[in-house]
This record gives structure tokens, sequence and C-alpha cells, in this order.
């Protein structure tokens, strides 16, 4: 499907078939929406939603499922203090409708078709999009060498947990490390720690390979991790990112 | 009417703020970062800012040279197309008119483009009278590399995707060409009042 040529983005209706809670504070809404042209792994959705007295406020979730999937998700983290995210993630049930337009954005995007070594660095939330693009590479049966490093606060907050070790036990290229930054289970044997050049150089492809690289999450871990690699000698331009600002709205 | 969320009821806004917000956007306090990729790291020894394209000379300023040109300060509300707006932001910089002052052009667009690749585009009447400046200070502070320092362009009344991160010059041209966002997905113009986000809008 091309993401190229103008055309209107109109608003449409999708109900809500499931909600998954995948964590305590994140759930995904998978949504069937009549007439969806499709989307590229990586692209995001405008969700609009309308009170009684007309008032309406916005926000841009970044689309989880696959371009295969017939049915479109989103994964939500419920902030105390939002304004939309406690409406999705609280209010909102099967069955309800969520007005939304899209897909939206033409660079952080990852088709298949791409067999470079790809590198996706996740923080919290902002692993949704970087979801859709695993989710995309199997359902595309692709082999690409494809290292995950996800960086949560801790186990219970890793969102798909259970579907990434699935993924990653089935020996195809996709390996997944994860980072619990603030409390780890006993016996834990991953990373423990923020995102650092000592993990990155650890997890990265060389930059030999040339990786095509994706980072996704808060501000602060993005400008970090994105620093830190081109510090070590990655080519700008191979990296790409989507920062998500919980700005409390 | 348009479709309604069952039991949404939303965050009201103070009213005396209301006239001041687009339409789909909301306010906030502290000032998110956004970008495409990583954060260009410019010292302002290796700075400079080049004028350039359809005009008789093309000009060009060191750090030094530019920090000499008359300043304003103002403060403005800015909107970014992922929805957020922050309201009374002040700026020190240069204003596009003064970087102008008497170049001849018969062009009436503009494509600003940066350190690290990024483009825009607008129309010449959109950077000019009074409209546009290249920043260099935020709330009095030197401009902070991840919101665009040394410099970057001001352009509020459109969706701040316009107002260039890293700046490093204007290229006047004869015709609107898409820039990095356009390309992608965003819409030429960008007027937040109109709500023009994306193609098509």
């Amino acid at each position: 499907m091309s993401s190229r040529g103008p055309r209107l983005l109109e608003w449409k209706l999708g109900t809500v078939a499931e909600l998954v809670q995948e964590t305590p504070r994140v759930a995904s809404l998978v949504l069937d929406v009549p007439e969806w042209h499709g989307h590229l792994a990586g692209q995001h959705v405008d969700v609009r939603l309308t009170a009684d007295d007309g008032y309406q406020a916005q926000r841009s979730y970044s689309i989880a499922s696959a371009p295969e999937d017939p049915r479109l998700a989103i994964t939500v983290e419920r902030l105390d203090d939002g304004e939309v995210s406690p409406y999705l993630v609280g209010e909102v049930r099967k069955g309800d409708k969520v007005e939304l337009r899209g897909p939206i954005g033409g660079y952080f995007v990852w088709r298949a078709t791409d067999d470079r070594p790809l590198l996706l660095i996740a923080g919290g939330s902002g692993i949704a999009p970087l979801m859709a693009m695993i989710r995309h590479r199997a359902a595309a049966s692709s082999t690409t060498p494809t290292r995950l490093l996800y960086s949560s606060r801790s186990y219970d907050d890793v969102i798909y947990r259970a579907e990434l070790e699935r993924l990653a036990s089935a020996r195809d290229g996709l390996s997944v490390s994860h980072t619990l930054t603030r409390t780890q289970p006993s016996g834990w044997n991953g990373y423990s720690r923020r995102i650092d050049g000592v993990m990155l150089a650890e997890v990265a492809w060389p930059k030999e390979r040339m990786p095509v690289i994706y980072i996704c999450g808060p501000t602060p871990m993005v400008e970090a991790a994105a620093s830190l690699l081109v510090d070590m000698g990655y080519d700008a331009s191979s990296i790409k990112t989507e920062r998500f600002g919980a700005t409390g709205g | 009417m348009s479709f309604i969320s069952r039991g949404f009821r939303g965050k009201r806004r103070d009213t005396a703020a209301a006239g001041r917000v687009p339409p789909g956007q909301y306010v906030v306090e502290d000032f998110p970062v956004l970008s495409a990729g990583p954060t260009p790291r410019i010292p302002v020894a290796e700075w400079n800012f080049v004028l350039e394209g359809e005009i008789d000379e093309p000009k060009k300023w060191t750090w030094d040279e530019f920090r000499k040109l008359p300043t304003e300060q103002v403060t403005k509300d800015i909107h970014c197309v992922t929805k957020w707006t922050k309201l009374d932001t002040a700026w020190t910089g240069v204003s596009v008119d003064t970087i102008l002052d008497g170049v001849g052009t018969a062009a009436e667009y503009v494509v600003a483009f940066s350190y690290g690749g990024y483009t825009t585009n607008l129309p010449l009447e959109d950077v000019t009278g009074g409209k546009a400046w290249v920043a260099f200070e935020f709330d009095g502070q030197p401009l902070h590399p991840e919101h665009g320092g040394p410099a970057r362009l001001l352009v509020p009344h459109l969706y701040f995707w316009k107002s260039a991160k890293w700046v490093r010059g204007l290229r006047l041209v004869n015709e609107d060409q898409p820039g990095f966002w356009e390309s992608n997905g965003y819409n030429m113009y960008g007027d937040p009042w109109r709500e023009q986000r994306y193609w098509g809008d």
C-alpha cells in the first residue's frame, strides 16, 4: 500500500471489538474500522473524543497492529492527570465507538521488504509502533535480523511480554533484550538499569552492519539513546526517533 | 451533529485561554521535544547562516556577525501539529525582515534548511512583515540543542514544524516545494486555525 499521494484523511468511527489489559496501566483497544485503507508499521492515528456539549479533545496514538491484521489496535498508557487516556483506559467498553483518522506519518515506518539489520529501542509505551513492526515482520514471515532493546520500569510493566517471548523463541532472527530500571523480580538475569553506552554496545548491531534504527519512548530516553549511538559512530541518518511526550494532557 | 463519545467529559480549559487555542489542541505547561532523528550538535564557532537562491547575491553570516544584527524579544503562542499548544513563549531573535533587508527578489517561496538535513517550505509572505524570526534564546536562556539551538526559525502563526530547528539558511525559490514533513504526509501550509495538519486537510 502506498503512503504517497494526497488523500484527505477523513474521520472514521471504529468499534471496540476487544479490550486487552496489557499491564496495570496500559490497555490495547482493538478496533473494527470500516473502510480502513491500511497502514504501514510505525504510523499512527489521531483519536478524537467529543463530549455531549460539543467539547472535543484529540490525541495521537501509534498503531500497534500489523498492516496484515484486519483489525486496528492502539495501545494506550493511562496517565493519571490525562484528559484522553483515562477515558480510553477505564471508561471505554467493548462495543463503544471511537472516532479516529489516519494513518499518519511517512517517516517512522518500516517495511518487511527492507532486509537491513533492524535495531529497535523502546521505552515504556514507546513499544507500540515498534510492536507493529515486529508483528508485521512475523506476518510477512521475514527473517530480517532484528534486535529489540526494551526498557520498562518493572517486570509487570512490560507490555506484550508473553507475545514478545513467544516471537523471540521462534528463532527466526528476532532477539529481545529487556532492561528493568526500577525493580526487578528475584532471579532476573536481564539488564537492571537505564540504557547506556555499555548496554548499547552489547545489544546493538555493530555499526559495520549498517543497521536501520528506530527509537521510541519518553524524550529523555530517546535523546540519550540517539546521542549515544551517534557518539558510537552510527550514521545519524539511519536513526529514526519518535518521542512520546507525556505532557500530562 | 458530530459523534458523541459515550461518557466522555474532558477537562474544561479556562475560558480566558480558550480563544487562543486552535481546534484540536490542548495547552501544556512544559515544552515537549519532538524530532525525527538525533539532535545535531553544532558549536557556534562552526555555525553559519546563509541566504541563497533567487536573490542578487547570496549572503552569509558567522555566529559573531549574526549576533551583531538587531534583535527583538517576542512573546508568542506556539502550536505543534501533535496537538500541544504552549502559550506566552518568550524568544529572542533576529527578524527575518532584518535578514532580508535590502535583498532584491521576485521569489514567492522559501525553503528553510537545517543542520542534520531538515527542511521545510513556506510562502515568502509568511516569513516577512513581522511574522518570523531566527531565534537563539528561549525564556532568556540560550536555545538548547533539543529545542533547536544554536538557532531555529520561529514562525508562530503556523504549526511548529515550520519553525525549523537547527536552521542554517533560507533559500528563496519560485515554486513551493515540499520539505521534510510535507513530503511525509503533512500539510504544505499548516495553518493551525484551519487545522491544516495533513495532506488534503
